[in-house]
């Protein structure tokens, strides 16, 4: 009974955490942009096909194609389809970020392949190891481990360097950090890099997992994480991390807590939770103080 | 005051917005260390004229000319580093940042840390307030002491000239008394002031000179104790009967 407990703990700390880390991809872009990037979507599915392409070379060039695939398409994206929309409508932007997401997810399925391919990614992973008396998958404690390891460093980053300064200010008054000398360009292209760090990260973890990439890997765990952007208060960092963490979490918790014949009901329930946070906070659990104050 | 060039030149300055002309032809020179204040009524175009300066608002005719250098097509963010410093209306503090935080934005241009930190002590000494409450986010602060560090912040970026946008704009007197207390230390410390007011009298106060702007043009000018006894002053701000154009040469 105690290991079935722990177990889903963990199933839950770690789905959470690769939802948190999305989350928090997407939440970086709106902070800086008020830009919802549905495209980061298909930042973690270039890394996937990344990892793919490189996958007869040493791990470490591997999981460099993988990470630079996404930064870079991170950056090429917000060169050619964002800057010129910079002072466009978020509704113009949102609009432009589903053209990208589908351009690449097509772009992909036409070159490459709309199937499913097998890749056996980081093997060693998916081996079971004993953790006081509990048999646990080392994947999943690793995807724990670098959750919290990314979650901090990126609140060092923001909390601790100029360039963080530079982008939480830009996220609460862009016009006025820019008056100051922020330069825009800079901090913009800096927010959609981390984005890509993150997106690639997700993905290693996820290709590594599932053993599988897809051309709509990334997309289904955008949606996902969006909603919890959105319950945990849209540009508010640390609202995204813990909306997209309770959103992934509760969706594993419902799977191991619901009677049997309701389980294939619980994104229901997920999405029951969602719509109560949303209409009883609006702003979300965590609202963004800039926010809140400019309107 | 000022020798030889003057340190703000802006020659024929128009700022268009669509068919909607808010600053019509406008002449205005800062001179080094030099305080001067621009008065007028709501959509005079006085927040118009200063986007045109600070590079927010794109002159739709005229120059603009700093230090002897032409500020044409230099960008937003670069304004600051020609040693032009802006506060605009609504003080824009990053409310969610500590008031520490805001300051170091202040000095985002500037690579000499420890000249950086040294500055903001000598703020913090002049008005121990915010130098208590440092570590708190600057949305705390009251309307006043925002408008303190919306100053204080502007000043960290080392300019040569300081812009201001209604500084007593929505703030209670005795707010109003902070926000000039400010200005006034920095008097004399060679830093040219332009300041942009409703408030002529607490304008006049401060400024060497003094120009009453109204429809897009400047209507009359001189120094404060001048403009303050002139029999036209209530006409040129109200804009009744006006006479003259562009007294502010």
């Amino acid at each position: 009974m105690i290991d079935r407990i722990i177990q889903t703990l963990v199933d839950a700390l770690s789905v959470g955490g690769l939802y948190a880390l999305t989350a928090l991809g997407i939440g970086l872009i709106f902070g800086v942009m008020r830009l919802i990037n549905f495209a980061h979507g298909e930042l973690i599915m270039v890394t996937g096909y990344a990892l793919l392409a490189a996958f007869a070379l040493p791990l470490p060039l591997v999981l460099l194609f993988g990470f630079l695939a996404a930064i870079v398409l991170a950056l090429v994206t917000e060169r050619v389809a964002f800057r010129p929309l910079r002072n466009a409508n978020p509704a113009t932007l949102l609009i432009s970020s589903f053209a990208v997401s589908f351009l690449l997810q097509k772009t992909l399925i036409l070159f490459v392949d709309s199937r499913p391919k097998g890749i056996d990614f980081l093997p060693a992973l998916g081996r079971q190891i004993e953790v006081v008396g509990v048999r646990l998958q080392i994947l999943q404690l690793v995807i724990i481990a670098v959750s919290v390891v990314l979650l901090a460093a990126l609140t060092w980053f923001l909390r601790a360097t100029a360039v963080g300064l530079q982008m939480r200010a830009a996220a609460e008054d862009f016009r006025m950090a820019r008056v100051l000398g922020v330069r825009a360009n800079r901090v913009i292209a800096i927010a959609f890099a981390l984005s890509g760090i993150l997106a690639a990260t997700v993905s290693c973890l996820v290709v590594a997992q599932t053993g599988i990439v897809q051309p709509r890997m990334g997309a289904q765990l955008v949606i996902i994480a969006f909603v919890g952007t959105v319950i945990g208060g849209l540009g508010s960092l640390t609202g995204a991390a813990l909306g997209g963490f309770l959103v992934g979490a509760a969706t594993i918790l419902l799977q191991a807590l619901l009677p049997p014949d309701l389980r294939v009901f619980r994104e229901a329930f997920v999405f029951v939770a969602v719509t109560l946070v949303i209409l009883f906070r609006p702003q979300g659990l965590i609202p963004a103080r800039g926010l809140r104050e400019r309107v | 005051m000022s020798k030889g060039d003057p340190l703000l030149r802006v020659s024929g300055v128009a700022v268009r917005y669509g068919p909607i002309a808010a600053v019509r032809d406008v002449d205005l020179t800062v001179g080094a260390g030099e305080i001067v204040a621009i008065v007028g009524p709501n959509g005079a175009g006085k927040t118009s004229l200063l986007s045109a300066i600070a590079g927010i608002e794109r002159p739709a005719a005229g120059t603009i000319e700093f230090a002897g250098r032409s500020l044409a097509g230099v960008v937003l963010e670069d304004i600051v580093t020609r040693g032009i410093a802006l506060v605009p209306e609504g003080r824009h503090i990053f409310a969610s940042l500590t008031v520490q935080e805001n300051l170091m934005l202040g000095a985002t241009t500037r690579g000499d840390g420890d000249a950086v930190r040294a500055d903001m002590d000598r703020f913090f000494g002049t008005f121990p307030i915010l130098g208590r409450r440092r570590q708190q986010p600057a949305g705390q602060l009251s309307g006043g002491e925002q408008q303190q560090l919306a100053i204080a912040r502007a000043l960290l970026s080392r300019p040569r000239l300081l812009m201001l946008d209604e500084p007593s704009l929505g703030l209670a007197p005795m707010m109003v008394d902070q926000a000039y207390a400010v200005l006034r230390s920095i008097r004399g410390s060679g830093v040219a002031i332009l300041l942009v007011e409703q408030n002529a009298e607490r304008a006049f106060a401060l400024a060497d000179r003094a120009l009453v702007m109204n429809g897009g043009v400047f209507v009359l000018g001189g120094t404060p104790a001048e403009l303050g006894a002139h029999p036209d002053f209530d006409a040129a701000y109200f804009g009744i009967g006006m006479q003259s154009e562009q007294a502010g040469r």
